[in-house]
């Protein structure tokens, strides 16, 4: 049986655990109103963004002189995978589900004898991703100095992406972030961002507005869609961030509820203990006692 | 004929304005246009420059870098990449804009070298980039080309 200095000491220190956590999780908290706030202030842009590049994408996209950004290289044969995860851990499932979601795509592309090439955003999802698939990273983005996410991060991402492809490095790309749904739930997510797909079926009804472009529909397509690769980075990153707030919220809950719990049984225990010893001083009072 | 449109500018980071205006000077990729209430449907990209917005209660400025103007029956939504009020442009956001563009187009220097298109571009967008700053009252060091 531990005796009662243990008991006392393991008490203490479950409590100090549990402070640590209930502040963690009240910083989660503020920070995850922070990034929604941004989320929700960029959504009218990414809004409007989509819907201009899916009319634009609908009457342009079916000829041969479409982009390469949206028609494709015509093979199929790389992938590149961006896998964006937070820079710290204590976050529950967070960056393990995200990296999972991913080893299990790269594990299917290897399978169907594609290459991949791997390019991590976030130092977790690296670690993680490097006990697997090493030779298939081709690089890291570090985001650790980034106090507040800017569109910045995003272009930087997007140059190194866009970089790459207009070497012919790879010829699909997906990037894999976790959306929020809400505080308790962030699902886990593959967008294809290269060649990029909108949804032109909604915009058909809307192209029957006839626009004027200026320069030309193919010039403002073309300067576009790299900007679209930004847009859809960026806006990953952002739910990205309020996700992996939300994860360490729920998870630094359940830590503090479960030091509450073990408090309670060492409370316990040490309550016995005492009364053991109690007990068997008394018992040794009396017994000598009667002995006289 | 309505008097006034709804008028939106958002840049990724937030939603700079949204109101009712009487005209929108744009700056267009291939020069600047002036939208009114019922202007036909138009979609522009953007050069470098000032957005000049007029509204029942006075016009407003702001710089707008990169992104497109879309001249719809609802209104003009500007989707700008950067876009600050006039009033908050201060000589290092243009020095860092200046700088950027000037890699920009050493970059495209470099890399094309029997392609005149993208070097155009990045030349063009240099001297954009200049032109705002004038405009604005900024110096902008002026670069050798």
């Amino acid at each position: 049986m531990p005796n009662l200095k243990d008991l006392k000491n393991r008490i203490a220190s479950v409590k100090n655990t549990r402070k640590i956590t209930k502040a963690m999780q009240m910083v989660a908290a503020a920070k995850l109103r922070r990034a929604q706030e941004a989320a929700e202030q960029s959504r009218p842009y990414t809004e409007r963004f989509n819907a201009v590049m899916s009319r634009l994408a609908a009457s342009v996209g079916g000829s041969d002189s479409a982009p390469k950004l949206l028609s494709g290289t015509g093979e199929n044969k790389v992938h590149l995978l961006v896998v964006m995860t937070a820079e710290r851990g204590l976050c529950g499932g967070f960056n393990a589900n995200i990296a999972k979601l991913a080893k299990v795509h790269a594990r299917r592309l290897i399978s169907e004898g594609k290459e991949v090439k791997i390019l991590t955003v976030g130092k977790k999802g690296r670690d993680s991703i490097r006990r697997d698939f090493a030779k298939n990273l081709v690089g890291h983005v570090d985001l650790t100095d980034v106090k507040r996410l800017g569109y910045a991060d995003a272009q930087g991402i997007a140059k190194d992406v866009l970089g790459r492809f207009d070497a012919g490095e790879f010829d699909v790309a997906t990037i894999f972030y976790a959306k929020f749904v809400n505080v308790v739930s962030q699902t886990p997510t593959a967008q294809q961002i290269i060649p990029a797909s909108f949804d032109t079926e909604e915009a058909k009804d809307e192209a029957s507005t006839l626009f004027d472009y200026e320069p030309s529909e193919e010039a403002i397509l073309a300067d576009l869609l790299p900007r679209g690769v930004a847009t859809a980075i960026f806006s990953a990153l952002l739910e990205n961030a309020a996700s992996e707030q939300g994860a360490r919220m729920s998870a630094m809950d359940n830590a503090t509820r479960n030091a509450g719990d073990m408090i309670e049984d060492l409370t316990i225990e040490y309550n016995r203990s005492r009364q053991a010893v109690i007990t068997n001083e008394l018992i040794e009072i009396i017994s000598g006692a009667e002995a006289l | 004929m309505a008097d006034t449109m709804q008028f939106d500018l958002v840049s990724p980071e937030r939603r700079l304005a949204s109101m009712q205006v009487t005209a929108v000077q744009i700056p267009g990729a291939d020069g600047d246009m002036t939208a009114m209430p019922d202007h036909a449907p138009t979609l522009t990209t953007l050069r470098p420059g000032v957005l000049r917005v007029e509204g029942p209660e006075g016009a407003t400025e702001y710089v707008v870098t990169g992104g497109f103007a879309e001249i719809s029956a609802a209104g003009v939504s500007v989707l700008a990449e950067r876009a600050v009020p006039k009033g908050e442009m201060t000589q290092e956001h243009l020095d860092e804009m200046m700088e950027e563009a000037k890699t920009m187009y050493s970059t495209a220097k470099s890399n094309f070298v029997n392609e005149p298109g993208p070097v155009d571009d990045a030349a063009k967008l240099l001297s954009d980039m200049v032109a705002m700053g004038d405009q604005i009252g900024l110096s902008s060091k002026q670069p050798s080309l």
